[in-house]
């Protein structure tokens, strides 16, 4: 209700409302299972957020029908100013999987939802736009290499290319890094940062490590299970931008810890 | 400290270095191993028709199956009438499959891609598809004649049914993510079909391909068993009627020689356009 003043003290602006969701439901049909019951949720322009909590939870869940890939049981996504039925272009997605198409080299798998959405011809013409993005995850010099000689690691570098090149105004993580290695993910997550901030990008990421949602986000949505729903909205209130030093600081503790006993009692149930 | 001991190892004794041991038989090179088992095959073949085991109109010496085989390539590199029957059943066979494959691979999709093929189409493919496919070649002759368009007709029968099978079963293979990052690229079905499930989909249609064109062969030589005409497989059967083994083991060989040469044509296809596919690299010299 006073959103206004709190965000001025916090020195944080809220942008406007980038999605919008109200008392969002879905049971599967098939097996009866109550994956998601009323959630509500709020992403303000280039805000960071993130949802955690136990596998089965319904996380995914929630995810796929914030990008329009499976309609809700009951309830509203407001996604820009307008309701979302089935899915849409203006959101870039990524999954724990990368997802190359491996008869695709690198650049020609990150430009293809352009020549999806505009044709071969548009395709090749954003082929210096893909070289930009690969050059900025780290992949200079790859761009001709066929996936299945890129470690897991890369192929998830060239696949937050294949997210970015249309530009995206939201971005839906579904556990990006979880297959990775902990160094590696350290440095994936600094570089998400980087290029949220960069294209002030809306991002919304589903994870289980508590530390990666700590330090990525501005708001965490505490889930708990059977019946999915959000348990609590967790904010972090660290500076930004975000480093990997952060993690060792007695706030960073407290909010990690917070979440751990939320989560606990969730286990108990 | 830590440096130290990095930079210096201790000394190792020569005898904690661990060699692989590879048995013997597993480390025999192709071309022996191969050579011995075709050795062991004349010498037995040798053995048991020189120590007059078997009658010769049964089985006939390995000498004289070479003998023939060598008259049989004469003709057919003289442009003879072997080669002449030897061209019908590869025209047969190529029509075949070439009908086979247009076929298969429209059903395959009908029946892979639609909801509607998945439930009308189907059951009646596997019904079909469980008969004893041969069993139809007097029903080609009946319609067809005893020209080469019935056995096209039962070479091409038999072959689509893998075809229909491994286009539809490449269709499913695409995993979820796949399908939802197309939905989020805001692809059509077509392009959706085209662009991803057809390319994740083709090491099974290949699979199929094979299988057909194994089929193709048996189809083209049942039909021209069954249905005369002038191709190899009627030669092999005049051959065998006559009593003359030698010349029904050299044609079944040169025959072979056709049906390895369409499996060796689809695999050299699939080396190209699948290029990405691990079971390649696998079983590339096999
Ligand atoms: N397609 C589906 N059909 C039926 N049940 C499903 C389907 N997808 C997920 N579920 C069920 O919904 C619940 C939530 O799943 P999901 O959203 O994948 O959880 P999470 O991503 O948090 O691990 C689970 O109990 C799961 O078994
Ligand atoms: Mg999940």
């Amino acid at each position: 209700m006073n959103t206004e003043p709190s965000s001025e003290i916090i020195g944080a602006p809220l942008g406007a409302p980038v999605y919008e969701l109200a008392n969002v439901s879905k049971t599967y049909a098939r097996n009866r299972v109550v994956a998601l019951q009323d959630v509500n949720l709020t992403l303000h322009k280039g805000s960071f957020s993130s949802v955690i909590g136990s596998s089965g939870c319904g996380k995914s869940t929630l995810l796929k029908i914030m990008a329009g890939l499976i309609p809700p049981t009951k309830g509203r996504v407001i996604l820009q100013g307008q309701p979302v039925k089935g899915a849409r272009r203006d959101i870039g997605m990524m999954f724990q999987q990368a997802t190359l198409f491996p008869w695709k080299t690198a650049v020609e798998n990150i430009v293809l939802p352009i020549e999806i959405r505009d044709g071969k011809a548009a395709a090749m013409k954003a082929f210096d736009k893909a070289h930009d993005l690969l050059d900025v995850v780290g992949l200079k010099g790859f761009e001709n290499v066929y996936p299945n000689e890129l470690s897991g690691g890369m192929a998830q570098r060239a696949s937050i290319c294949r997210m970015l090149i249309t530009e995206p105004a939201i971005l839906l993580l579904d556990e990006p890094f979880s297959a990775l290695d902990e160094l590696s993910r350290d440095m994936m997550n600094m570089e998400l940062q980087r290029i949220c901030r960069e294209q002030d990008a809306t991002a919304f990421l589903v994870t289980h490590s508590i530390q990666e949602a700590v330090i990525l986000s501005d708001d965490i949505y505490v889930m708990k299970p059977r019946p999915g729903r959000v348990a609590e909205i967790i904010d972090v209130d660290l500076p930004r931008p975000r480093t990997l030093n952060m993690m060792t600081t007695p706030k960073f503790g407290a909010i990690v810890d917070r979440i751990r006993r939320l989560l606990d009692k969730g286990e108990d149930m | 400290m830590n440096d130290a001991r990095i930079k210096q190892p201790k000394d190792m004794a020569e005898d904690t270095v661990w060699v692989q041991e590879i048995s013997l038989i597993d480390s025999i090179p192709r071309w022996i191993a191969m050579s011995f088992v075709f050795a062991v095959f004349i010498g037995v073949w040798q053995l048991v028709t020189g120590l007059g085991l078997v009658s010769p109109i049964i089985l006939p010496t390995p000498w004289e199956t070479l003998e023939d085989m060598i008259f049989v390539g004469k003709n057919l590199i003289a442009g003879g009438y072997l080669l002449k029957a030897l061209w019908i059943t590869i025209l047969e066979v190529i029509y075949g499959f070439a009908l086979a494959i247009t076929i298969g691979f429209s059903l395959g999709v009908l029946v892979g891609e639609t909801a509607f093929g998945e439930k009308a189409v189907m059951p009646y493919l596997v019904a079909i598809d469980t008969m004893p496919k041969v069993a139809f070649a007097p029903l080609f002759v009946a319609w067809l004649g005893f020209g080469i368009e019935s056995k096209v007709a039962l070479a091409a029968f038999i072959a689509t049914f893998p075809i229909v099978v491994g286009t539809a079963a490449g269709l499913h293979a695409a995993d979820e993510n796949a399908r939802m990052l197309f939905k989020t690229m805001g692809a059509s079905r077509l392009q959706t079909l085209i662009k991803m499930k057809l390319p994740t989909g083709l090491p099974q249609i290949f699979t199929g391909l094979k299988i057909g064109a194994v089929g193709v062969m048996a189809g083209a030589i049942t039909g021209e068993f069954l249905g005369g005409g002038r191709g190899f497989g009627e030669q092999i059967r005049m051959a065998a009627s006559q009593l003359n083994t030698p010349r029904v083991f050299s044609l079944i060989l040169y025959l072979s020689l056709v049906g390895l040469a369409l499996y060796a044509l689809v695999t050299f296809a699939q080396r190209k356009v699948v290029f990405w596919h691990k079971e390649q690299v696998g079983s590339a010299d096999g």
